[in-house]
């Protein structure tokens, strides 16, 4: 199906997301669309699949315009959606999830589903259990389960939202396999991404996105420089290597085994130097979050030690583990990090320990000027945390870090912000370590684990790779491993 | 099998089908994602007006008709001002509870005592010949044959049926259910409603019926709704284990009144309340799991053991809709 | 008008308490009574003389008690239903100080301080047992609140007919009541007792000051609206949910304490007369706020001596209060939502 899209315009609040959007993509291509996160991409696709609607312009589809208000509209016109995290529905079946959403009488007629469920993964060579339920399947599984749904629905147009972020690369393979197949049906692909690579390796055209604009299309060849350019504005270059570790030891693990309802993590040695940044590689659920928390003491291990300072704290629980200097720092920042309806004031508060009964509010607001100050944080004291931006609550997290520390343990300390806040906040995180703070972090974003990490742990469904150096591994190795491929030389 | 032993529980059956009612019906607007807490005031509510419209009509019909639609009212506030208003749905649920209730005390006050019409039992031909289920359970009133059929139907149309597998999906993931064409907040008004029908009939059930007439304070009836809330959450959100949780409460109530023939210094109210320590106890063995120092005093046990008891803690826990409570916005 | 100023705000309060009268008189015709007559024998009852308005403190002293002590759940997050329980059991653990130092020729001022300590120690024990039953055993508050307000009633009833009953046979009017020199004194020929008043506003003062500038209040805050961030920020959460239990336990227990010691002078039945379930509507009004609790706690003390008149002026029964005390909430609730709908704000 030909998708045209005709001066579009959305505005969130102040922000204005999608800012006279033009675009045509012609039936039986692949079309990439390009940009930094917030660049008005997926704001562009949630319209384009009736998610939201746009404040003004127009959608044509092989020549009629439509008026899409509903994801149900757009399905019906064809138009279907794989969202970033996949929606589906984890405690139901495998066939159930393939059901639930297909028009039809009371009582759905499951043989007949089923039927037609496996013509079409045998179809496209995929390995999905019906009866299966769907917790137990990878994210790159339940994305092609949804690929499969949308193509039996009637779907002539597909739309991916960073469909290659937390699948491993055989399966990112066999996806743009897939799509390719799926561009020779004629069907329409849109495939969004902010990764040059997997859009310069799929793509027949990419639409570039900045700051809700649209500013340039290209075609192949592709020039890296020419994208960088246009997703940026500018050449951006990350500060450059800096090894910051010691000798001495801060956190040693002994043995350390850990388990899950779903994985096990067996006998892992390991020494962590002060000052020194290990990364944690892997596919989301391959085990690297359970170890970042055994580090916390949110978990407690099965057996083996750990060693912080030279003291044992195995067994101990998180708060014994912070007086021992260490802190754990979640992804989920309203979540799990900050207090929605508490100031920043009372955040500095409460994340430092002082004796006494009553607040004083007098030094606890200079402290937390102090610190807005310091870290850039865009807001004041009596700012209430959910009022922040992204980039400005993880600043804000930043800055409640006490000190000294010994240990930061980090859930994807950048996610969700632009390449600049991304630069910042790691300098400041690089200080920390020249301060004798050593970092463990999680990243789903290989490059940040290249470029920031001075060793590299990879996890592939509970197994823990040796540490390797950074400097001297490449993005294909580490891919590889995170694929589950060359893991025979580590065991 | 001992006549009068059999005749109480046919007596257990009966006693239990507005429980079997309103746990259903909670059961379902919970699946939906919404919790509607007001059940104990509702049902006090609906069986006083259903009881003095029935008086006043003389339609038995009507007495019924009248509690479903108030209990559809009441659960349309909760909806409304949870789905609508984003409320608590805990706050909202809770003062309804308590409103109703002394709503139903104050104007029931004149038809305290007064007699009026009540179902008699409808024995099925043939059904009720056959040795102890017929009189166990086909010698019942036509509501008993109705909960039977809610029971059966309720579980087939949760678990079989493509509006079943929405309703599911909407109180677990209703992002992903809406961009699956469902109207997840219209859908969760009815299902709310819907419930609140069903909780709304249990009144009554007992004005009209099991416990005939209304005598205010006195009726017997504070606390029902807390106990189908309770049984709710102790069937794991489906309508059969709903019904055999119900069964089971009102069972160990007869059982406690039987034994007090035996222990006679007890007084009654306190054999009524065994359930409830049970009731918590039970709660207990299916939360367990969740424990954080559960989780960590496992974890430092030998392997074998370990996966002994945390096997056994797993299929005992239920988890509830992911989505209970927490309200829907599309962006 | 400006959408975010305070003046919206009370429009909107304004708007719900008219909704909840306008509600009451429709309760009111439905019951073939007239609201005017009603509202008037209500305001009558409870201010009409002196001592209504005694008796209105008479009833404002638990009700104060057991809503100060709901603050400290309520700011941890937490829906202690479990209250009317803690306020029965800390009238069986007076009940019980009472009977076993009555005769043990201690000073009767002594006897009474310790059997009011006892009642908050009853009232805190039952409450601990809540969260215990919350933080190690994952049992929803709601719940094992419920199902041990349920228990606390059949332990009372066991014991007003076994072992603590009347010379005789045991009957639902409860135990002997207790000597005059047990009893806390009262004004004058009113039923008031300066002493429980004098607890009373204790309490709530306290209640203040601990939730509003302490390192305690703020950390009870972070608690109840993000707990698993308050952990990782170092918060001890679990310590602190106990102590919001253990802490809203001794309030109830001593509402219960009151209850014998200045109120019925003996175990009753029902001796918590509902004050925990209402405290809970208080303490939803008044958004974390001492004093407004207690103001609020006053009208409805109001409402429920008001309503005593009813049955007798207008053959209506006194649950009346209950009706208006529902209304009003629910309302504010409703209004609330509404205002928040049009100003856009969450």
């Amino acid at each position: 199906m030909n998708v045209e899209l005709r001066h579009i315009h959305k505005h969130f609040g102040k922000v204005h997301a999608n800012n006279d959007i033009t675009l045509k993509i012609p039936s039986g291509s692949i079309q990439g669309i390009l940009g930094e996160n917030g660049a008005g991409k997926s704001t562009l696709m949630k319209i384009l699949s009736g998610f939201i609607q746009a404040d003004s312009g127009e959608i044509e589809l092989d020549g009629k315009i439509v008026t899409i208000t509903t994801p149900a509209d757009a399905i019906r016109y064809g138009i279907g959606m794989l969202h970033q995290d996949p929606l589906d529905f984890p405690p139901l079946k495998v066939i159930d999830n393939f059901i639930l959403g297909q028009p039809g009488g009371l009582f759905p007629r499951r043989r007949q589903a089923v039927k037609e469920f496996m013509d079409l993964c045998g179809h496209y060579g995929f390995k999905l259990n019906p009866e299966a339920y769907l917790e137990t399947l990878t994210v790159g599984e339940r994305q092609q389960l949804e690929i499969i749904r949308l193509l039996w629905l009637g779907a002539k147009v597909l739309i991916l939202d960073e469909p290659t972020t937390g699948i491993s690369a055989l399966q990112k393979e066999k996806l743009f396999e897939t799509l390719k197949v799926l561009a020779k049906e004629n069907k329409t692909i849109i495939f969004v991404s902010h990764k040059l690579e997997d859009v310069e390796g799929l793509c027949d055209r990419v639409a570039v996105f900045q700051r809700g604009k649209l500013v340039g299309e290209v075609k192949p060849p592709y020039k890296t420089e020419e994208l960088v350019q246009l997703m940026f504005g500018k050449a951006v270059s990350p500060g450059c290597r800096e090894y910051t570790g010691l000798n001495d030891i801060a956190v040693k693990l002994e043995n350390l085994s850990l388990e899950d309802a779903r994985l096990q993590i067996k006998h892992v040695n390991l020494e962590i130097r002060r000052g020194e940044v290990i990364g944690l590689a892997g596919m989301e659920g391959s085990g690297q979050r359970l170890f970042l928390r055994a580090l916390a003491g949110l978990q407690r291990p099965n057996t083996g030690r750990i060693v912080v300072d030279g003291v044992d704290m195995s067994g101990k629980n998180y708060h014994a583990f912070m007086k021992h200097g260490i802190t754990y720092v979640p992804a989920a920042r309203l979540e799990e990090g900050l207090i929605p309806g508490l100031s920043l004031m009372e955040h500095v508060v409460l994340s430092e320990e002082k004796p006494g009964f009553f607040i004083d509010t007098g030094s606890a607001t200079a402290e937390t000027n102090r610190k807005i100050d310091e870290y850039y944080i865009r807001g004041t004291a009596a700012s209430r945390v959910e009022a922040l931006s992204g980039g400005n609550q993880q600043r804000a997290l930043l800055a409640l870090l006490r000190s000294p520390l010994n240990l930061v343990l980090l859930e994807h300390p950048t996610r969700g912000l632009d390449i600049e806040s991304a630069i910042w906040i790691w300098s400041k995180l690089k200080d920390r370590c020249r301060q004798c703070t050593s970092i463990v972090f999680i990243s789903s974003d290989l490059e940040e684990i290249l470029q920031y990490s001075d060793y590299i742990l990879v996890f592939f469904g509970g197994k823990v790779s040796k540490p390797l150096e950074a400097a001297t591994t490449s993005v294909a190795r580490l891919g590889e491993l995170i694929g589950g491929k060359g893991w025979e030389e580590h065991s | 099998m001992n006549e009068t032993i059999l005749i109480g529980l046919a007596g257990v059956i009966a006693a239990a089908t507005p429980v079997v009612f309103a746990s259903i019906g909670e059961t379902i607007t919970e699946r939906a994602g919404v919790i509607n807490l007001s059940a104990n005031g509702t049902i006090l509510l609906t069986a006083m007006a259903g009881f003095a419209v029935a008086v006043n009509t003389g339609s038995l019909l009507l007495g019924f008709l009248t509690g479903a639609l108030i209990g559809a009212l009441v659960a349309a506030i909760v909806a409304f001002s949870s789905i609508t208003l984003k409320q608590s749905q805990v706050a909202v649920g809770f003062v309804l509870a308590l409103m109703c209730r002394d709503l139903a005390y104050f104007l029931g006050d004149p038809y305290n005592s007064v007699s009026g019409p009540f179902l008699t039992p409808t024995p099925i031909p043939l059904l009720k010949d056959i040795p102890v289920l017929g009189t166990l359970l086909f010698k019942q009133d036509i509501l008993v044959y109705l909960s039977y059929l809610l029971i059966i139907g309720a579980a087939l149309y949760m678990f079989k049926t493509r509006p079943g597998l929405i309703l599911r999906g909407i109180g677990e993931r209703p992002a992903a259910a809406f961009v699956r064409g469902a109207n997840v907040n219209r859908l969760r008004y009815l299902y709310t409603i819907l419930g609140g029908a069903m909780v709304g009939l249990a009144g009554p059930m007992y004005s009209l019926s099991y416990k005939a007439g209304w005598k205010g304070t006195i009726s017997g009836l504070d606390g029902i709704g807390w106990i189908a809330l309770a049984i709710t959450i102790f069937g794991g959100w489906s309508p059969i284990k709903a019904a055999f949780g119900s069964y089971f409460f009102v069972f160990l109530q007869w059982l406690g009144l039987v034994l007090q023939s035996s222990l006679t210094n007890i007084p009654s109210q306190v054999l009524q309340v065994a359930p409830f320590p049970l009731m918590i106890l039970a709660l207990l063995l299916v939360n367990i799991g969740n424990a954080e120092w559960v989780e960590r005093a496992l974890a430092a046990m030998p392997d074998r053991l370990r996966h002994l008891i945390s096997g056994l803690l797993r299929s005992l826990r239920s988890s509830p809709p992911a989505s209970l409570g927490v309200p829907f916005e599309n962006e | 008008m400006n959408k975010n100023s305070k003046s919206f705000e009370l429009l909107f309060r304004g708007l719900a308490i008219l909704l909840a009268v306008l509600f009451a008189s429709l309760v009111l015709l439905l019951a073939k009574a007239n609201p005017l007559e009603a509202f008037r024998y209500l305001i009558v009852g409870a201010f009409g003389t002196t001592g209504k308005i005694l008796d209105v403190l008479v009833s404002w002293v638990p009700l104060a008690l057991a809503t100060a002590g709901l603050l400290f759940t309520f700011t941890a997050g937490l829906w202690n239903i479990g209250v009317e329980g803690q306020i029965t059991l800390g009238a069986v653990f007076t009940t019980a100080a009472l009977r076993l130092l009555m005769n043990s020729g201690l000073p009767p001022g002594l006897i009474i301080f310790l059997a009011i300590l006892a009642g908050a120690l009853g009232g805190a024990l039952w409450a601990s047992l809540v969260g215990v039953l919350k933080i190690y055993g994952g049992v929803n508050e709601i719940f094992g609140g419920l199902g041990l307000n349920f228990v606390s009633v059949a332990i009372t009833i066991w014991l007003i007919f076994g072992p603590w009953k009347r010379p005789g046979t045991g009957s639902m009017s409860g135990t002997e009541p207790f000597p005059r020199e047990l009893h806390l004194p009262v004004l004058g020929n009113s039923n008031l007792s300066v002493w429980s008043l004098v607890l009373a506003v204790l309490g709530i003062v306290l209640v203040y000051i601990l939730l509003r500038n302490t390192y305690f209040g703020l950390r009870l805050r972070a608690v109840g609206k993000n707990s698993r961030a308050a952990f990782l920020l170092g918060v001890p959460t679990n310590r602190y949910a106990m102590l919001a239990f253990f802490l809203c336990g001794i309030f109830a227990g001593l509402a219960g304490a009151v209850q014998v010691t200045a109120v019925y002078y003996r175990l009753i039945p029902s001796i918590s007369s509902g004050y925990g379930f209402l405290g809970l509507l208080v303490a939803m009004l008044v958004n974390f706020n001492a004093i407004w609790a207690a103001l609020v706690a006053f009208f409805f003390a109001a409402l429920n001596i008001g309503s005593i008149q009813l049955p007798l002026m207008m053959r209506l029964d006194s649950t009346l209060s209950g009706v208006i005390q529902g209304s009003l909430v629910l309302f504010v609730l409703l209004m609330d939502g509404v205002r928040r709908r049009i100003t856009g704000k969450r």
